[in-house]
């Protein structure tokens, strides 16, 4: 597993994405134990601290819950949750961009269409 | 904790190297000691483990100067230096010799650590390794002790490609609340994903010293405008993948840290990053 160090994404949000997927694609399954911090500090060779930010991160989203000396665990609408927040960044974030650049380059909505 | 006051220090009367460096170290951090050739970084990781005695100011390891060398301090302390001395004994006689003056210190790990970077069961002594091999056996040392105050001068060089992925790995295991790891290095790719605070020498002062979390925070990392916002400009850089600009953070904007562009940044604008991260 190799981070993108040079992305303009901030490794703790390159983790979380990557929590996302695994979940998403049925790896990590719902109500399961996640990997622990230092599990996947050492598997993707970075500080401890910065893994420690993304669970912070899950469990403030709700995706995963702090087992008191057990350890994390993925929420039951763990995948609800995720598709929530992608939505929401595609709506914000990518739909924007990609506006953008239909303008930039004078394509219209019929094109789009008609190209799938 | 480990803190510098006001430290004065020279090689040669007519030139001091330091006017009065001040330099704090919390417990749970991975520091990243940056600064340009001749800074003086060596020269102020030894007057911190008392190889070196300040002219003036103090260098406190909990409170007690770093210079009474007390066997409890040098017990808590390892400093991997840049240039090792391996004496002429097997590793097995070396571990013998020079762990006993560690009470922390776990046979396991050290075995575990050497037979990760491949050198468990080499024969022979140490004085007659490459100096890649030299250095893995004493990081596999250095990590064992499990000192509170660990310091490591250039730790990568003269490691092999696979090595360095493997360092890595260990020192992320190795990385947790009570520990405090300094490692001085010019070589920030190879290990920026486990820096997390930031000291920058330069000039005889330390012109930043920060947590990641807070440098993201007054900084903005960006390029290609992609994040543009108001703010002053700190740097900019031209490359072929696009404009890299570090700016001032106004809107709280999440961004990638990037030691080298954070240095260069630094440099350039020494009163005002002074200023920010006091």
């Amino acid at each position: 597993m190799i981070m993108d160090f040079k992305s303009t994404q901030t490794i703790y949000r390159q983790i979380v994405n990557w929590v996302f997927e695994q979940i998403l694609s049925g790896s990590w399954k719902p109500g399961e134990r996640a990997k622990s911090v230092r599990e996947l500090a050492v598997a993707f060779e970075v500080n401890p601290n910065t893994v420690m930010r993304s669970y912070e991160y899950l469990q403030n989203q709700d995706i995963i819950s702090n087992k008191r000396g057990i350890g994390y665990f993925i929420n039951e609408d763990a995948t609800e949750k995720i598709l929530a927040i992608r939505k929401k960044e595609f709506l914000e974030e990518e739909v924007p961009e990609f506006l953008k650049n239909m303008r930039l380059l004078g394509i219209d909505f019929n094109e789009i269409v008609n190209s799938d | 904790m480990i803190k510098l006051e006001n430290v004065q220090f020279g090689y040669d009367a007519n030139r001091m190297l330091f006017n009065g460096v001040s330099w704090q170290l919390e417990a749970g951090h991975l520091y990243g000691l940056l600064g340009r050739n001749g800074a003086g970084k060596t020269t102020l990781l030894k007057i911190m483990t008392g190889l070196l005695f300040p002219q003036a100011g103090n260098a406190l390891i909990d409170g007690q100067p770093a210079l009474k060398r007390s066997a409890t301090q040098l017990s808590d302390v390892y400093f991997l230096q840049e240039e090792i001395y391996v004496p002429h004994l097997k590793i097995k006689q070396f571990e013998a010799a020079f762990a006993p003056f560690y009470p922390n210190f776990s046979h396991e790990q050290f075995m575990e650590y050497l037979a990760e970077m491949e050198m468990d069961n080499m024969p022979g002594f140490i004085d007659k390794f490459s100096h890649g091999q030299k250095k893995k056996v004493m990081i596999a040392f250095a990590l064992a002790t499990n000192v509170p105050l660990l310091i490591m001068d250039e730790p990568t060089n003269g490691l092999d490609i696979p090595s360095k992925s493997i360092f890595r790995k260990i020192m992320a295991s190795y990385a947790d609340e009570q520990k405090t790891v300094i490692i001085s290095t010019h070589q920030v790719r190879d290990l920026h994903s486990l820096i997390d605070a930031v000291s920058i020498l330069d000039n005889g002062r330390m012109i930043l010293n920060a947590p990641g979390d807070v440098i993201t925070d007054k900084l903005l990392f960006d390029v290609d405008n992609q994040k543009s916002q108001e703010g002053k400009v700190f740097y900019t850089e031209e490359t072929p993948r696009g404009v890299y600009q570090v700016k001032e953070n106004i809107n709280h904007i999440d961004s990638a840290l990037d030691l080298e562009l954070l240095f260069n940044a630094a440099v350039q604008n020494k009163k005002e990053f002074t200023e920010m991260f006091q």
